[in-house]
């Protein structure tokens, strides 16, 4: 049995990094708050984008325009979305396995890393990293999204990149978050909202367009892509806070039984070497009589 | 029928829902000119150029800055999506100042380094607050 320094100090320990995540959890609870409220602050913008684009493809069928074709170019660029502080409990790892899980071959991934640790996790593996953001997932503004977003449509656009996909956590609500890839251009919506979408066209008037139509997606799908882009950094953060906060509850009330049972190791013990002494003393008091 | 003419409004940039509510008549610059617009409108997605916005409401009008977007006309409802929307009061006007100075130095200077482009928008956005900070 470990004697009863060694337990008391071990507990100690253990109380001093019980502090630290107890007030890691209070940090990350006040900062989920703000995230968070942000994060549903951004909604009406990205949902409202969301359904003009679905009403848009879904009448134009026919237009041929570059951002609805991938382009001849094997490369696939992914931005990912992770943080710059670990400690986080899944979060990080969570979103790169989705990325090195998917159908995507390392050799055709081009990354625009926003956060150290999945920029740091890629670096080791060899994947290429294009451009990096670190600074941006501490304080996501919307000029930040909009710049990575004309970033990779350059190289779109240039014919470098065949294919925009984005890795992120969506914050679904306080305890649940999700890692997603979503797959940014070519523009796809989901099946059934362009279903729906064609539904109501049908029974609206035709919707028009000025300037014409394709100079309209020209100017209105990088603006979805930079809203999207957006909508998923400020998710990301609040994710990133609420996970940080579940990973410090649990580790504080880890470290709350480990101190009680430690606790009652250290009692036992005095209790033993109380025992013992006693012993010995009797033995010894008989030993002279 | 008074209220007829009332359509709904509603203007949502990234970071709020910035206004929302009846109005009677939207002027705005678009990509192609200023327009105004009214209820029953034929269905229109236009393109927004920065520019001061006006809303008229029933006796009174408000008037906003708000740069690039666009806009979604429905015959009884207008939807404004702009990337920045800004009330007059929330416009710092020494700043908008200090910013068209710089442009316009920028502008000038004709140095290969400089994004003209960027610097023509950063322009742009000046004079509209400007604009819209002497309305005061």
């Amino acid at each position: 049995m470990a004697s009863m320094r060694d337990i008391k100090r071990r507990r100690n320990s253990i109380a001093s990094t019980q502090q630290i995540t107890k007030a890691m959890k209070l940090v990350s609870t006040v900062k989920l708050q703000k995230t968070k409220a942000r994060a549903e602050r951004s909604k009406p913008y990205f949902d409202k984008m969301y359904s003009t684009v679905t009403s848009m493809l879904a009448k134009s069928g026919t237009i041929n325009h570059p951002y609805l074709k991938a382009n001849k170019s094997a490369k696939k660029a992914v931005i990912l979305i992770t943080s710059n502080r670990g400690l986080a409990g899944g979060y990080n790892s969570n979103v790169i396995k989705l990325v090195t899980g998917s159908e995507l071959e390392p050799e055709e991934v081009v990354l625009f890393a926003v956060g150290n640790k999945g920029k740091e996790y890629f670096q080791k593996r060899n994947y290429r990293i294009e451009k990096e953001y670190p600074e941006v997932i501490e304080n996501p503004m919307f000029t930040d999204a909009k710049e990575i977003c004309d970033e990779v449509l350059r190289l779109f656009s240039a014919g470098e990149i065949g294919e925009i996909y984005l890795a992120y956590t969506y914050f679904k609500n306080t305890v649940v978050h999700e890692p997603q890839l979503l797959k940014l251009l070519p523009v796809e919506v989901r099946e059934e909202d362009l279903a729906a979408a064609r539904e109501k066209a049908a029974d609206h008037t035709l919707m028009n367009y000025e300037p014409e139509e394709e100079e309209a997606l020209d100017v209105i799908i990088p603006k979805y892509m930079t809203s999207i882009i957006y909508g998923a950094l400020v998710e990301a953060v609040a994710s990133e806070n609420g996970a940080r906060m579940q990973a410090m509850d649990s580790a504080t009330s880890n470290a709350e039984e480990m101190i009680d049972k430690l606790t009652l190791q250290y009692n036992r013990a005095r209790q033993g070497s109380i025992t013992q002494e006693l012993t010995e003393i009797i033995a010894g008091a008989n030993a002279i009589s | 029928m008074a209220d007829d003419k009332f359509f709904d409004l509603e203007i949502i940039t990234p970071d709020r829902i910035f206004w929302k509510g009846q109005a009677s008549m939207l002027e705005l610059n678009t990509s192609e000119g200023q327009v105004g617009i009214y209820k029953r409108h034929i269905p229109m997605t236009m393109i927004l150029a920065p520019g001061v916005m006006t809303i008229h409401l029933e006796g009174e009008n408000k008037e906003a800055a708000v740069h690039a977007g666009f806009i979604e006309i429905l015959p009884d409802k207008i939807s404004v999506m702009a990337e920045i929307a800004e009330w007059p009061e929330e416009i710092d006007e020494n700043r908008a100042r200090e910013a068209e100075q710089r442009a316009e130095r920028r502008l000038q200077a004709h140095d290969p380094r400089i994004d003209t482009s960027r610097a023509e928008v950063a322009l742009k956005k000046a004079l509209v607050r400007l604009e819209l900070s002497k309305m005061k």
